[in-house]
């Protein structure tokens, strides 16, 4: 657990100052923990955990967009772990309301649960239909065609800038979406 | 969107910077500043007998009460914008207005006074108070919640409620120029009192916009 979390911090600190390498990691490297998070709370909460993988998506959008409140002297994992709580306490607050399910038909069968894969997840890409046509068009081509910017930039006739801004602007409108929904 | 797609973007949005919060809540105060001094320079004014009133210490008194409060309020806005941040351990910074306001009161009773307590406490300028200092501390309201919405807050009502007294607390230096009463018990009651009203309405301001 030390060594992971001191992992964790050393890649958010160089991310920090502007590694894509190192963030892109760190996201992977965080992303099975958040999952397994995600079940467990949809669990004890008596919810299908087949919804996990938006809760997860929630999380990486708001430590991606609050990034900026990690103090970079401080530890990664107790501030992603604030985060990741907040979003999930957040979920289940909004799910409540529709879903019930009796929690012991969960809390025996999760500890053998793999977290590993990634499930559907149908509320980003939701979303993500209801965006500005540019901010739309430049996320599609970095998530989907795992285009690059300087390849968005190109397909697009835009200036690397204006893809950069649109990609900002459009990962910040998808969370409001999101929390608004 | 898959997850690892949507990792992909977050990755190749990493090099967008924001600005510290700290710096935008500098910025949007000043941005908001002018509005609520144009209120006070249309609506209220220095009082005119400032210049021999400043050689009165429990005027000067009532600058560092408000002063503290805006600045032990802002410390604790900014610790809190962080996710994983509480009141704990932090909370103390906002008895520092209400410890130097209570010497000021025991300063005030050790002295001979003219006029007996309840009529320095009720002074002449109560409802004025109350309606000026709230008024005045809407537009620093709404530009420090702008400001905030940046962050992260665990608990986004208090966080709004921290940032309406610091908005209250820059409001009342302000009136605090204007106001003649200068007894540290009016102070303690009606700056507390349009204070209060001030941290209520950032409160339920906050709990929907500094969600995040």
């Amino acid at each position: 657990m030390r060594e992971r979390d001191d992992e964790w911090t050393g890649l958010m600190r160089s991310a920090m100052s502007g590694d894509s390498a190192a963030y892109h990691r760190l996201l992977k490297a965080v992303t099975p923990v958040l999952r397994a998070a995600a079940r467990r709370g949809l669990a004890r909460a008596g919810q299908p955990i087949d919804q996990s993988e938006d809760i997860v998506q929630d999380i990486l959008l708001a430590v991606h967009l609050k990034r900026q409140t990690w103090d970079t002297s401080a530890p990664f994992a107790p501030w992603l772990f604030a985060i990741a709580r907040n979003k999930l306490i957040d979920a289940l607050r909004r799910r409540g309301k529709r879903i019930f399910v009796n929690i012991d038909d969960f809390a025996e069968t999760l500890p053998g649960e793999p977290v590993e894969q990634t499930a559907s997840a149908s509320e980003v890409a939701a979303q993500l239909q209801t965006l500005p046509a540019r901010q739309r068009d430049v996320l599609q081509s970095i998530a989907v065609d795992s285009a690059s910017i300087k390849e968005t930039a190109a397909r697009f006739s835009m200036s690397e800038g204006a893809v950069r801004v649109a990609l900002h602007r459009g990962l910040a409108a998808l969370t409001a979406k999101l929390r608004e929904q | 969107m898959d997850t690892d797609q949507l990792i992909r973007t977050l990755a190749a949005d990493n090099e967008h910077h924001t600005r510290p919060i700290g710096f935008s809540l500098m910025l949007a105060l000043l941005a908001a500043a002018p509005v609520s001094i144009l209120m006070f320079f249309t609506e209220l004014g220095v009082r005119p007998d400032v210049m021999t009133a400043m050689h009165n210490p429990f005027f000067d008194l009532k600058f560092a009460v408000t002063l503290a409060l805006a600045i032990s309020a802002t410390a604790v806005s900014l610790h809190l914008a962080r996710p994983e941040a509480s009141l704990r351990g932090f909370g103390w910074w906002l008895l520092i207005p209400a410890g130097i306001l209570v010497a000021g009161i025991g300063g005030e009773m050790m002295m001979p006074q003219r006029t007996p307590m309840m009529t320095r406490l009720v002074g002449s300028n109560s409802r004025y108070c109350m309606s000026a200092i709230p008024e005045m501390s809407l537009p620093l309201l709404a530009g420090a919640l702008y400001a905030l919405r940046q962050g992260a807050p665990a608990r986004p009502a208090v966080a709004g409620a921290i940032a309406g007294m610091l908005s209250a607390g820059f409001a009342a230096t302000l009136y605090a120029s204007h106001c003649t009463d200068d007894s540290p018990l009016f102070v303690a009651t009606w700056y507390t009192i349009a204070t209060a009203l001030v941290t209520a309405v950032g409160a339920l301001a906050g709990s929907r916009v500094l969600r995040y």
